[in-house]
C-alpha cells in the first residue's frame, strides 16, 4: 500500500481579484511523498511564488484542495494554519530573512519560537541544527557578520530545527554566488539523504536537473513532472 | 496520518523577548519616543509631589503657629468711628471663657521713627510706632533675630524692638546696645530686632515699645487699636461669634475679627488652582508623547513587514504578531513612565530641599504615573498592532529585505 503523501495538491487554482483577474495557478495537482527531493522549476511569472505560498499554507487556494501532513487546508482556520506552519513546515527564503540583531544560534532557535518550547531547549536544538548544516563554528556570530552562503546555511538550519514534515525552499540560491550556490545545493541533497522531505522552488533548470524529481511550471499549469515518465 | 494539530504557542518569556527586538535594534528612536512620555509623567508627578510637599509644609506651619489666634481690630474707613477699640475691650474679651490670653497693641499715631534727629520729617520710611503688651512675641509665635525682646524693665524705659523691615529701613543690622533711634522726638535705645512675623506682617514695619514706656514718654493713652487673642483651639468659632459684641457692645459692627492663619490657607487654595493648571499641561505633554509612540509604532510596522512575514511563516498567529507590537508600545511607554516618575521624584526632592520642606510624593502619583503611561501606550500601540496582525503573510514576505 502506498503511504499517504506529505503534501498533496488537487486541482488547485488561484486567482487574484485584480482587473483583469490574474489566474496565477490553473488546476495544479501533484503529490510529494515523505523523503522526496523535488524541484519546482519555471520562468518568472509561471506561478512559482503563488504555489510556494499555497504549499506553505501562507495563502489559501481559490479552489481545489491542499493537504499538508494529513491536514486538509479547507477545513483549517487561520489559527490552525499557523499551527501547521509552526509544527510541520520549514521555510528557506531567497532573502534569508534573518533577524539582524540576533546571533546565528538565536535565529535558528526562533524556528521553534511559536511551538511554545522554552528558550533553553530551543537553543540546544538550534546548536544541533547548526552543526548539521556545517555552521557549528559560527554559533555566536551575529547574523549581519556572516557571508551570504553562511546566512543561507543558518536559514536552512532554522527550517530544519523542528524536524518538519516538509521544507519549502524559495530560490535558496537566488542571492548567492556560484560557489556558495553549489554548496547550498549540496547541503540540500545531504539533508534529503538523511530523510528530510524538501521542495525547492527555482528558475534555474541546472539545479532542477540535478535533483531526482522536477516539476515544470508554466503559466500556472504543470508542464511536466519527471515522475510521470517513471510511472509510465 | 492526520494527527491532531498542536496549536501555535508562544512562551511568555519569549513574548517579552520578541517585544524588545525593535527597541534593542533602534535604541535612539526608543529613547526619543520614551522621552515624550517621560516629560509628561515627570510634570504630573512633580506637580503632585510639590503640591503635597507644600501642603504638608503649611500644615506644620499652622501647627507651629497655632490656628487659635484671633485679631480684634477697630474697623477703619468712612463712618466707622475713631479706629480705636473701647479702652476696656481687652478686659471684657478676657472674660470670655475659652480665651486664654489677650495682648494689646496700641498704635501711637503721632510718633514717627527716624535714624537721627536730622532726617526730614516727611521721611518716615513707612515705619509705625506700636505700643505693645510684653506678651506680644509669645502670642504671635515670633522670634528675636538679634538682641532681646522687651521685659518688665525695658518696657518701662525708652527702649524699642524693631520689626525686621523697620530695622532694615533704619539701617540697623545688628544690636550692639549702643544704637539709638529718634522716636517721637526723643532718643530710644534699640534693644532687639525681630525676625519676620508669619501672622502679622504689618508689625514687621513697626518700632515696638512697651505700653508703659509709651504712656510715659509718648503720651500714648493705651487705648487698643488691635487685640491679639489666643483661645481654646476647640472653641475658636464660638469665640469668634461673640467677639465683636464683647469688644464693643455699643457698636459691634465697628469691630473686625479675623483669624490670621486663614490668609495662609487662602494662599494654599490659590496654589491648588495653579496645581490643576500644571496637571493639565502635564496631561497635554503625555498626550503628545502618546501620539509620538503611535507614530513610531506605525513606522516600525511598515519597516518590519518582512519580519512580520517571517514570523507568520514560522507559525505566529495574528494574535502573536499583535501582542508583539502591542508589547513593544507598552514597553516604550513603560520605560517613559518609570523614567518620568524618577525624574518627577528627583525634581520634587530637589525643590523641597531648596525650600527646606519635607519632600512628600503621594503614592497615587507614582502608581498613577506609571499606570497613565501604560494606558497611553496601550492606546497608541493598538492600531499599529492590529495593522501588523492583519497584514497578509504573503504580502509581507514579498517585500524585499
Amino acid at each position: 500500500m502506498k503511504a499517504e503523501p506529505v503534501l498533496s495538491l488537487h486541482n488547485v487554482t488561484k486567482e487574484y481579484p485584480t482587473t483583469p483577474v490574474v489566474r496565477a495557478l490553473q488546476g495544479v495537482s501533484f503529490e510529494v511523498n515523505s523523503g522526496e527531493l523535488v524541484a519546482v522549476v519555471g520562468p518568472s511569472g509561471s506561478g512559482k511564488s503563488t504555489l510556494l505560498h499555497i504549499m506553505g499554507t501562507l495563502d489559501r487556494p481559490t479552489s481545489g484542495e491542499v493537504t499538508v501532513a494529513g491536514h486538509r487546508i479547507s477545513q483549517l482556520s487561520d489559527k490552525d494554519m499557523s499551527s501547521l506552519r509552526a509544527h510541520h513546515i520549514g521555510f528557506v527564503f531567497q532573502q534569508f530573512h534573518l533577524l539582524s540583531g540576533y546571533t546565528a544560534l538565536d535565529n535558528v532557535a526562533d524556528g521553534l519560537l511559536y511551538t511554545g518550547l522554552p528558550l533553553g531547549e530551543r537553543r540546544h536544538l538550534a546548536e544541533e541544527a547548526l552543526r548539521r548544516v556545517g555552521m557549528g563554528h559560527r554559533l555566536d556570530h551575529v547574523a549581519t557578520k556572516l557571508s551570504g552562503g553562511e546566512r543561507q546555511r543558518v536559514a536552512t538550519a532554522r527550517a530544519l530545527i523542528g524536524n518538519p514534515s516538509i521544507v519549502l525552499a524559495d530560490e535558496p540560491t537566488g542571492n548567492l554566488d556560484t560557489k556558495s550556490s553549489d554548496a547550498i545545493v549540496e547541503l540540500i541533497e545531504e539533508l534529503n539523504e538523511s530523510g528530510t522531505t524538501i521542495v525547492v522552488i527555482t528558475h534555474n533548470r541546472e539545479i532542477a536537473e540535478a535533483f531526482p524529481r522536477s516539476v515544470g511550471l508554466r503559466d500556472g499549469r504543470i508542464e511536466y513532472d519527471t515522475s510521470w515518465s517513471e510511472v509510465a | 496520518m492526520a494527527t491532531t494539530l498542536k496549536p501555535s504557542s508562544l512562551h511568555p518569556r519569549d513574548l517579552g523577548r520578541t517585544a524588545t527586538v525593535g527597541l534593542r535594534t533602534r535604541k535612539l528612536r526608543t529613547a526619543l519616543s520614551a522621552l515624550g512620555i517621560m516629560i509628561g509623567i515627570a510634570a504630573m508627578v512633580g506637580v503632585l509631589g510639590l503640591s503635597e510637599s507644600s501642603k504638608s509644609e503649611l500644615l506644620s506651619q499652622l501647627d507651629r503657629l497655632g490656628t487659635n489666634l484671633l485679631t480684634v481690630e477697630a474697623g477703619t474707613g468712612i463712618g466707622l468711628g475713631s479706629g480705636e477699640l473701647p479702652e476696656e475691650a481687652a478686659g471684657m474679651i478676657a472674660q470670655i471663657g475659652p480665651v486664654e490670653t489677650t495682648t494689646v497693641v496700641s498704635a501711637v499715631a503721632e510718633a514717627k521713627v527716624y535714624r537721627t534727629d536730622y532726617i526730614p520729617e516727611g521721611q518716615t520710611g513707612g515705619i509705625s510706632v506700636q505700643a505693645v503688651d510684653l506678651s506680644l512675641l509669645e502670642t504671635l509665635a515670633g522670634s528675636v533675630e538679634d538682641g532681646q525682646w522687651l521685659d518688665a524693665a525695658t518696657g518701662a524705659y525708652p527702649t524699642t524692638v524693631l520689626g525686621s523691615v523697620a530695622a532694615d529701613r533704619l539701617g540697623i543690622t545688628e544690636v550692639t546696645g549702643t544704637e539709638q533711634v529718634w522716636l517721637g522726638e526723643q532718643w530710644f535705645m534699640v534693644i532687639g530686632v525681630l525676625e519676620e512675623f508669619e501672622l502679622a506682617p504689618d508689625l514687621d514695619r513697626a518700632a515696638m515699645v512697651g505700653l508703659e514706656a509709651a504712656g510715659e514718654y509718648l503720651d500714648d493713652d493705651g487705648v487698643p487699636t488691635r487685640i491679639l487673642v489666643r483661645v481654646d483651639p476647640d472653641q475658636v468659632d464660638a469665640v469668634m461669634a461673640v467677639m465683636a459684641a464683647t469688644a464693643n457692645p455699643e457698636n459691634p459692627e465697628e469691630v473686625e475679627v479675623a483669624r490670621p492663619t486663614d490668609a495662609l490657607e487662602a494662599k494654599e487654595a490659590a496654589d491648588d488652582a495653579l496645581t490643576a493648571l500644571f496637571l493639565g499641561l502635564g496631561a497635554v505633554a503625555l498626550l503628545v508623547g502618546g501620539v509620538g509612540i503611535a507614530n513610531v509604532m506605525v513606522i516600525s510596522v511598515l519597516e518590519r513587514r518582512s519580519e512580520i512575514g517571517l514570523r507568520r511563516a514560522l507559525g505566529a498567529t495574528k494574535r502573536h504578531v499583535a501582542s508583539q507590537f502591542l508589547g513593544e508600545a507598552l514597553l516604550l511607554s513603560g520605560i517613559g513612565g518609570v523614567g518620568g516618575v524618577l525624574l518627577g521624584v528627583a525634581v520634587t526632592t530637589g525643590y523641597a530641599a531648596i525650600k527646606g520642606w519635607n519632600a512628600l510624593i503621594p503614592p497615587v502619583a507614582i502608581v498613577g504615573g506609571i499606570g497613565a503611561a501604560l494606558v497611553i501606550g496601550a492606546i497608541a500601540g493598538l492600531y499599529p498592532a492590529i495593522r501588523a496582525a492583519r497584514m497578509s503573510p504573503t504580502d509581507a514576505l514579498r517585500t524585499a529585505g
